[in-house]
């Protein structure tokens, strides 16, 4: 029984052990080291005022951001936060920022449906009115509101950087679509579209947004070099202090947890000993 | 083993509130001279990492309930303004969120604990199944807490479940459109689930309670699985396990603190941060890890019924544990055949909760072509959930009952204070043996 009882163990072994073969495609994600990662990670402020920048200029024209709002541009750990200004809404760059872009609202004498400037307390408005509208102006695809996206996304953002630099030259073989974009890093099963060796499925899937960013599309006012790899990495960023802007609150406090909680442990514990110091146990 | 009690009340007011409602008599007999074997190890002291983590989710949970609105248009983004503008809401939500998987972690640890030492045993069977019943509510409150965010997985997670209880004879179809509130996973779903969430945890204390209770007449059960035979064998529960107790939570909530302030997200699913959408399923859904072996169980039966009395059935048959085991010996330390088919049994549980999270057909080891049987092919995370399932099953219908009755124990010794003292070379291998060598 016991000899049974082992062997039974050992096959179990086995049949874990094995490495797992995904059954379809595989993607090509190109991990970067982020000024985020970590324990100790911050960001880096004039990373987040490019992203911010790429954000407003290419991605804004599709891409919705609804949880997030100018005001929370200059709030502690945002792009634009300036000490002098505790209540963002008070920040003029902010406030700036806010008026260059236009917001419905109604105008409160008439009732007329009216555009004015933005202010910081406003949300950022959608480019469009509504998901139908989205879709018809984008070959049927809704393009995902970008608020929480690097943690919607499997892989974050390394994930969304690869992605933006991932609209590679479609391999020989490789039938697309009408409406449809090559690109090595989105999730899929090529294989049904693959015609060349059944072995070396490229990597990647189809996705209905062409390549958004080109050298120089954006340009950044601190001079730094507007590569496509800059662009995508600086939105990157940005796009991950929008989904977690307390991620860096959240760090620090944690920082200071763990270390009371480790003196608190050590104390228990030399407690727990001179308590039971007579006991045998 | 409560006895009586060694209370003496000392001031006017103790002595006049004794006489009416004699409450601190209750809690000084329960919560600090309670007579505790002094044995116990560290696996003893999940109970009170549970009673805290209970604690932890309902003040968390009802902060979080002041600022949510359980509605299908709001409640995605009432939890991201959580996160992002209710003060310190990010730490509530996230200790909220991860709590529960520390809550989970900590019950099965528990429930280990429980069948390998025996406590299930006469005279524990009501506390033994109070506590099933316990799990069982924690998996209910699980469930729905997770469809509140109102997710992707949330609401596809909710179809799914709520689908399969359509799947039971007679009962189901009314229970489901009870469940939903109309003819498919809607707003009135969302309502009565944001209800139930807020109820559900007072049933658990409740029931808690009922288990404190059931504990404190036969009194703990220990490693050695011996009664308790004299005062020697004990020590009073203050301050000896307040402060063992109070070491373990410490260490815990190291762990807990390490997922809330540096991994917040680990232990969900991505997909859970796009807002539901009934007309997209997402490619893949799972549920949380600590439902994953229950979820594997359900997927190895090919008959949709089938998969859903078997998952049923995994939890029912812990119920009726205290009578298949056959065995006078408590402790497994004294069963080493027992013991071996216990670890096989922990070893499949944890296979199990591999394969809810891998596609069922995807192959288990590299090459596809695996082995054929029957047309089907073995290879698959399917079948080992299948043979594991087997196991799991054979392990409390099969095993424990012809064991008890074939199996030679080990002599077990005559009271906790006799192997306390001479630390004979019964204990069992590994982390279990470790603790109480310390100490």
């Amino acid at each position: 029984m016991l000899r049974k009882g082992i062997a039974l163990a050992a096959l179990g072994l086995a049949l874990v052990g094995g490495p797992a073969l995904a059954a379809g495609g595989h993607q090509e994600i190109h991990p970067q080291s982020w000024s985020f990662d970590g324990p100790f990670g911050k960001f880096d402020t004039a990373q987040l005022q490019r992203g911010y920048k790429v954000y407003r200029e290419v991605c804004a024209a599709c891409h919705s951001m609804n949880l997030v709002y100018f005001r929370n541009l200059g709030q502690p750990g945002g792009p634009f936060y300036d000490p002098k200004y505790k209540n963002p809404n008070d920040n003029p760059y902010v406030k700036a920022l806010a008026a260059d872009i236009q917001v419905n609202d109604i105008d409160s004498e008439t009732g007329d449906v009216i555009q004015r400037p933005a202010i910081p307390a406003d949300k950022f408005p959608s480019p469009f009115p509504n998901d139908a509208a989205a879709a018809a102006s984008n070959g049927g695809a809704v393009p995902p509101d970008l608020s929480v996206i690097t943690k919607a996304r499997t892989g974050g953002p390394d994930y969304i950087y690869s992605l933006l630099v991932g609209y590679k030259t479609p391999p020989a073989g490789l039938k697309i679509g009408p409406g449809q974009n090559y690109n090595a890093a989105m999730p899929g099963d090529l294989s049904a579209f693959w015609s060349g060796d059944h072995k070396k499925v490229p990597p990647g899937g189809f996705l209905a947004m062409p390549p958004q960013l080109a050298p120089d599309k954006v340009t950044f006012d601190d001079g730094t070099k507007s590569t496509v790899e800059q662009q995508a990495k600086d939105v990157t960023a940005f796009l991950a202090w929008a989904a977690e802007p307390k991620q860096i609150e959240r760090k620090s406090f944690g920082f200071g947890a763990m270390i009371y909680l480790l003196i608190f442990t050590v104390l228990l514990y030399f407690s727990y000993r001179r308590v039971w110091r007579n006991v045998a146990h | 083993m409560s006895g009586h009690s060694t209370y003496e009340p000392k001031t006017g007011v103790e002595r006049w509130l004794d006489t009416r409602l004699p409450i601190v008599r209750f809690m000084y007999d329960t919560a600090l001279d309670f007579p505790t074997p002094k044995n116990l190890n560290y696996w003893w002291t999940f109970g009170g990492i549970l009673a805290l983590m209970l604690g932890i989710q309902l003040v968390t949970g009802i902060v979080l309930a002041m600022h949510y609105v359980p509605h299908v248009d709001h409640a995605f983004a009432s939890v991201e303004r959580i996160m992002r503008d209710v003060n310190y809401g990010w730490l509530i939500r996230y200790m909220h969120a991860n709590g529960a998987s520390m809550f989970f972690l900590a019950v099965y640890l528990h429930m280990f604990r429980g069948l390998y030492y025996g406590s299930y045993k006469a005279p524990r069977e009501v506390l033994w199944i109070l506590g099933c019943v316990i799990y069982l509510a924690m998996m209910a409150t699980a469930f729905i807490g997770y469809v509140l965010p109102w997710g992707q997985m949330s609401f596809h997670g909710a179809v799914v479940i709520t689908n399969l209880i359509g799947a039971l004879p007679i009962v189901g179809e009314p229970i489901t459109t009870l469940l939903w509130g109309g003819p498919a996973v809607d707003n009135p779903t969302l309502n009565r689930f944001f209800s139930l969430h807020y109820l559900l945890p007072f049933v658990i204390a409740g029931v808690v309670i009922l288990h404190i209770w059931a504990l404190h007449v036969p009194g703990n059960n220990n490693p050695t699985g011996v009664n308790v035979k004299s005062k020697a064998d004990t020590v009073p529960f203050h301050p000896y396990y307040t402060v063992k107790d109070g070491f373990a939570i410490a260490v815990f909530l190291l762990l807990y603190a390490a997922f809330v302030f540096y991994n917040p997200n680990v232990l969900g699913h991505a997909d859970n941060y796009i807002p539901a959408n009934p007309l997209v399923t997402p490619a893949h859904i799972v549920p949380e890890w600590y439902f994953l072996p229950f979820y594997a169980i359900l997927r190895a039966v090919p008959d949709k019924l089938g998969g859903v009395l078997l998952m049923f059935g995994a939890i029912g048959v812990m119920f009726v544990l205290p009578w298949l085991d056959t065995s006078k010996v408590r402790s497994m330390r004294y069963r080493p055949t027992a013991r071996l088919y216990f670890f096989i049994f922990a070893f499949f549980c944890l296979v199990l909760g591999y394969c809810g999270g891998q596609l069922p057909d995807d192959p288990v080891l590299g090459s596809p072509s695996g082995l054929k049987l029957l047309d089907a092919d073995i290879n698959s995370f399917v079948w080992l959930s299948r043979v594991a399932t087997v196991y799991y099953f054979a392990y409390f219908l099969v095993i424990l009952p012809i064991l008890g009755l074939t199996e030679k124990p080990l002599p077990v010794p005559e009271s906790i204070s006799e192997p306390v003292l001479s630390h004979p070379a019964t204990t069992p291998a590994g982390a279990v043996a470790s603790p109480e060598k310390r100490g």
